[in-house]
């Protein structure tokens, strides 16, 4: 933290990067979405409710929800590739299932399955909280019904300052880090996701910090959705 | 506290004596008026009401809810981005593309994607794949004939996977799967075509779904958003042969100009689905129209996709008056 008191990107300690999203950016998907958090590139596609692939998951009452998480070996400084069935991967698209699961009414799809397709493009820290909105849009996009919008953000703890929305650099100089996936409308809390250490009195700060910042990334992605429901409205009125 | 009544879609016509009414009372309740409950965007015609999921439809508790809605705190909410719509106490929203979602008597076109006991499994772009069940189809020799054993182990040669098949939905299971029908002889396998999907939401129900073009070509228009382009069959209601309706095999005589106008076709259709336009056979051909001083190969720049598409809405305009 500079002595002006702006970070290392010129962001106040409260201030998102750049958000731009638009939604139906594949014409195979049902639903897909394309959103940038400052440098964090994420593309996400939705494809059902639809027959199930495999006959032993079915469940004879609601849908079933698939994420499926991949970085793309340019996304980052150093070039890599993962395998399919990295540890790191599986696990953030568990974080993200997990996060969707109490909000996609899933009981109106009867023996279905919902399948979220996740890939990141660019990566500039904050993965999780792009992934989460991206999905957020792709579903709306799909139009499968949800109680709320999930909007993610993470907050952390630089230079003993609590700022929000870090990019990569903050994010690797060992601080501590806590995305949250909240609903808007409710305030529930629907993923908490902390690696690292933090005294306990710091995270009461942290949590309504990122509870903010979800709070404006709904406002965000609400405009998306709406400016793109209205044109279609539009269209379909001619 | 104030309990105040809000109609969930705005009339156009008394729009502004309804607000000078002073129908609106302060305090917390959700504004349902169009022009200011969100910022920047005036919609023109001010009839459609467009609500995002979680978003307070109405808090009045005399209204039922529908599709695409939720109740929480005796107030209904939208799980859906889409429209409102309102029949009497009854709302619903309507979501602006998503899957389909079929009605009794729908025209839908379909893939075979399994050959089950006594069934096929029909891709329709539903939520669930549809039944086809071996006793809702007419088998080759005689209408009325009981199905037998041997109709069941060749059940292969009447559908295969991969094959498409134009029927009509006749009910629903339990889980909200649909079973569908070909018990007539519109309905059947499809052949000497091109298949095109689009957003199910732009084929409306109309009185016909099969077409014939002027242009020398067969339409086939499935509520489910899969349409089938196909060269010309005349209607031989005299001789039918049973045999031929599940037959592999392409007419002989399609000609390299047949293949040209169903392709022309196939891609006015992918033009007004790029455009998000409601596809029925009049704007179809005045597409055809317009795309006539384009080469087949350049219908597929998006530019020129755009002016076809522009100009059939046009034409369709003027037609009107």
């Amino acid at each position: 933290m500079a002595l002006t008191g702006l970070r290392i990107d010129g962001r106040r300690p409260g201030e998102l990067r750049k958000i731009t999203s638009t939604t139906s950016v594949l014409s195979q998907a049902d639903g897909s979405a394309y959103l940038e958090h400052g440098n964090t590139k994420v593309l996400a596609a939705v494809y059902g409710p639809r027959e199930a692939r495999h006959r032993a998951l079915v469940v004879h009452d609601r849908a079933i929800l698939n994420v499926e998480f991949n970085v793309a070996p340019f996304s980052t400084g150093e070039r890599r590739r993962r395998t399919k069935n990295d540890k790191r991967l599986l696990e953030m698209a568990s974080f993200i299932k997990q996060s969707f699961e109490p909000v996609v009414i899933a009981a109106l799809y009867p023996r279905s399955q919902i399948d979220i397709y996740l890939q990141i493009i660019q990566q500039d820290g904050g993965i999780l909280q792009a992934c989460i909105n991206a999905a957020t849009l792709a579903l709306i996009d799909a139009g499968i019904a949800m109680t709320d919008y999930v909007c993610a953000c993470t907050a952390g703890w630089v230079e003993r300052e609590a700022v929000i929305d870090l990019n990569h650099i903050e994010e690797s100089s060992d601080t501590s880090e806590v995305t949250i996936a909240m609903l808007p409308k409710s305030n529930k809390v629907t993923l908490a996701q902390m690696e690292s250490r933090l005294h306990v009195d710091k995270l009461e700060e942290l949590l309504s910090l990122a509870s903010e910042g979800c709070k404006q990334i709904h406002q965000v992605l609400d405009k998306t959705i709406r400016d793109r429901a209205e044109d279609l409205a539009q269209k379909m009125a001619v | 506290m104030n309990i105040s009544f809000h109609s969930p879609v705005p009339r156009a016509t008394n729009e502004k004596s309804r607000k000078k009414s002073g129908k609106r009372h302060g305090g917390n309740e959700v504004d349902m008026d169009l022009d200011d409950d969100h910022e920047g965007v005036v919609l023109k015609d001010p009839t459609i009401h467009v609500v995002t999921p979680a978003e307070v439809i109405t808090t009045d508790t005399a209204f039922m809810r529908g599709h695409g809605t939720y109740i929480e705190e005796e107030k209904v909410l939208s799980s859906l981005a889409g429209v409102v719509e309102r029949v009497n106490k009854l709302i619903s929203v309507k979501p602006l593309h998503s899957r389909y979602t079929g009605e009794i008597g729908d025209v839908v076109v379909g893939r075979i994607t399994e050959v089950a006991q006594k069934r096929w499994k029909v891709d329709v772009s539903a939520r669930q794949d549809a039944v086809l069940m071996l006793s809702s189809v007419n088998l080759p020799g005689g209408v009325q004939r009981r199905k037998q054993e041997s109709d069941e182990l060749q059940m292969r040669n009447f559908f295969m996977e991969g094959d498409l098949v134009v029927a009509e939905v006749q009910a629903f299971f339990g889980d909200g799967a649909y079973s569908l029908h070909t018990r007539s002889l519109k309905y059947g396998k499809l052949r000497n075509g091109s298949f095109i999907s689009v957003s199910p939401a732009l084929v409306q129900r109309c009185k016909s779904h099969f077409h014939s073009l002027s242009c020398g070509v067969d339409v086939i228009l499935g509520l489910n958003g899969y349409i089938w382009v196909s060269a010309h069959v005349p209607e031989s209601l005299d001789e039918i042969d049973t045999e031929q309706v599940y037959s592999n095999k392409n007419k002989d005589d399609i000609t390299p100009s047949d293949r040209e106008s169903i392709a022309r076709v196939a891609n006015c259709i992918r033009a007004l689905a790029q455009e998000f336009i409601f596809i029925n056979d009049t704007i179809i051909s005045f597409a055809y129209e317009a795309s006539l001083q384009h080469a087949l190969k350049d219908m597929h720049k998006k530019e020129i996709m755009h002016e076809i598409a522009v100009e059939a809405v046009s034409a369709v305009d003027n037609m009107k008056g």
